[in-house]
């Protein structure tokens, strides 16, 4: 599959979001294709994780539309956005496994909800799934058992588990080391290339933001909007100065 | 996607030992593909080498995967080999990377249930533990305490006002509830009885001993183990499971100082001075049953309650409402401090501080009774 299809896959439009009367981010604009890696970047406190919570669900914009292959999802009834969700795989900054169940029923939990297979066959898909993030063989851990890394690579298999259309990935390689944080990487161009998945990463971290998105947006935290920045590696030479800035760790 | 299309899977030998696996149609998890095993029931045993053909595939996602991931995985293991170059490209990258860290073989690990022996067993053994684990804690609590009396203990006066705001003045409605339906039910109860030999007047004294002395401060130390002693376990185990407890290990902060001797000396001061409220609490509701009900006087009532109630009475139940209070700050912490690091661990932790508060309350009343007695107080 191409590298990017060019079909619109989420529409975000004159978002604005916040807490109350407090707007942390306004006159949000993007589009995200199919097939893109698309990555949100920006400082500490910009907004990134309240507008993952947007987009995902967690919590209702102050204004604007999100739509998802055109179909509005705040807009729609609460049967539909349930519907639309589970389009959509999510991996917490961090990790957010259920402590009480062991990573194989972390994972087989989503499928055995949304899919009639075969206990079998669940247990197959979640096999599958810890070996592809490199943990096979640790279905009866339990999270406390797992380091940090660990968890991280654990709860996306948990994400990936019914191979949703989206993965939304907060902070994907905090908390890896430099090998670990590659190799996640490598798995996430990976799914992209050969599902066609549709990635959207909040991140500050430069290596992950340059080596595999190619498509962004900078969340500015003082004027509260944001920069369009296209690809990384061309905001890195040609970009905003506040994104060069940014992604040069104040050297630019 | 057209959920009409299925998946197909048919095999055809292409020379004496060899077998091509022809995989067609879509291959997506809601179309339910099939197990691995459907392929390898009916192999025969010459195969030694096994190719794909893909040709037909319209679709596929971890349904695909899954199924090539144990088809090779048992080929591996009998020694047939499987070549991967008919698969499509992007599943033979995500297989590779699926078998690029191999399997963690963990020693040890008991995955089944264990049997009811060793249930009985293992349950045995830590509750025969957990004597000495409670000593521990309470000698952990009696050095912090003499610290405190060297002044040499940290912790926040704050915290330990907020504490004596949450468990004192915050647990006065429930406190008062409970307690003035106690006094009712003593007071029914003893005009019953009393009338027999026509003493009616003689509720006054029951009721004013039996809540100052016992009721009050039992029921304020149920109430408070419920209420006050799940709230520190919760506390702290959330605490230990958010490492925040580590984190005044590794400045050097004694966590007993910090957190738990707040909480101690909060119920120590607090659910005496609440088991005095409730004991008037129930006088009161006694008061109110006799004149209404019973027709005795409020005077009447008021001269007997006070020639009732010596001062031996109020150190009783006061002594008592304070050992209680030590017990559920004690079982409320201890079960914080040893909570697990999961919403079950915590979860687990409050009610077992409920349970043990409520019976070390009951060993306290029963011991402390029993001196009280011998002592003629």
């Amino acid at each position: 599959m191409a590298e990017s299809s060019g079909t619109p896959h989420i529409e975000v439009s004159d978002l604005t979001i916040g807490y109350g009367d407090f707007v942390v981010q306004r006159g949000l604009d993007f589009v995200v294709n199919k097939g893109d890696i698309f990555v949100i970047m920006g400082g500490n406190g910009c907004g990134k994780t309240t507008l993952m919570r947007a987009l995902i669900g967690l919590q209702r914009p102050l204004q604007g539309s999100v739509r998802y292959s055109g179909e509005d999802f705040w807009g729609a009834s609460e049967e539909d956005r349930q519907r639309l969700k589970h389009r959509l795989g999510v991996l917490f900054q961090s990790g957010a496994l259920w402590s009480s169940l062991t990573l194989a029923d972390n994972v087989a939990l989503p499928i055995a909800e949304y899919t009639n297979l075969s206990q079998t066959r669940i247990d197959e898909i979640v096999s599958f799934k810890l070996a592809l993030v490199g943990l096979a063989g640790f279905e009866d851990f339990y999270p406390s058992e797992l380091s940090g890394g660990m968890k991280k690579r654990a709860s996306l298999a948990r994400a990936m588990a019914l191979d949703p259309d989206i993965l939304v990935i907060d902070e994907p390689s905090s908390g890896l080391d430099p090998l670990t944080a590659k190799r996640l990487d490598e798995l996430i161009v990976e799914l992209r290339d050969s599902l066609g998945t549709t990635f959207v990463v909040v991140t500050h971290e430069l290596a992950s933001i340059l080596s595999i998105g190619n498509n962004s947006i900078y969340l500015d935290a003082e004027t509260h909007t944001m920069i369009p920045t296209g690809n990384p590696q061309e905001a890195l030479k040609t970009g905003h100065p506040k994104v060069r800035h940014f992604l040069t760790r104040g050297a630019a | 996607m057209q959920n009409d299309a299925q998946w197909q899977l048919d095999t055809r030998l292409t020379g004496e030992d060899s077998l091509e696996i022809i995989i067609g149609g879509r291959w997506c998890i809601d179309a339910n593909p099939p197990a691995s095993g459907i392929l390898f029931d009916a192999l025969d045993g010459r195969i030694r080498r096994m190719r794909f053909d893909t040709a037909g595939l319209t679709d596929w996602d971890s349904g695909l995967l899954t199924f090539l991931a144990s088809v090779l995985k048992t080929c591996a293991q009998r020694d047939i080999a499987a070549d991967t170059t008919g698969l499509p490209p992007g599943a033979r990258r995500l297989l590779a990377m699926a078998m690029a860290v191999p399997e963690q073989k963990v020693a040890g690990r008991d995955k089944g249930p264990q049997g009811m022996f060793a249930q009985v067993g293992t349950t045995t053994l830590e509750f025969l533990r957990d004597g000495p684990k409670m000593l521990y804690f309470l000698g952990e609590i009696i050095q912090s305490l003499l610290r405190l009396l060297t002044g040499r203990a940290r912790f926040r006066r704050r915290d330990l006002w907020l504490e004596i705001e949450e468990v004192g003045p915050r647990a006065l409605p429930i406190v008062s509830v409970i307690s003035f339906l106690v006094g009712l039910i003593l007071a029914y109860l003893g005009a019953d009885q009393l009338r027999l030999v026509g003493a009616q007047i003689f509720i006054a004294d029951l009721v004013a001993i039996g809540m100052v002395r016992e009721i009050g401060a039992l029921m304020t130390g149920i109430i408070i183990a419920g209420r006050t002693g799940a709230a520190f376990a919760a506390q702290l185990g959330t605490m230990q499971v958010s490492e925040e407890i580590d984190a005044y290990k590794t400045l050097g902060i004694p966590p007993v100082d910090f957190l738990v001797l707040p909480r101690i000396l909060a119920l120590m001061l607090m659910v005496p001075l609440l088991t005095l409220y409730s004991g008037f609490i129930g006088m009161f509701a006694g008061l109110l049953v006799s004149v209404t009900i019973f027709d005795i006087g409020v005077f009447e009532y008021y001269t007997e309650t006070l020639r009732a109630l010596e001062f031996k009475h109020f150190f009783v139940g006061l002594s008592k409402g304070t050992v209680y209070g030590a017990m559920i700050a004690f079982a409320g912490c201890l079960r914080g401090m040893q909570c697990g690091r999961s919403a079950e661990a915590v979860g687990r932790a409050a009610t077992s501080a409920v349970v043990t508060a409520i019976l070390l309350i009951t060993v306290a009343a029963s011991i402390m009774t029993i001196v009280y007695y011998q002592l003629d107080i």
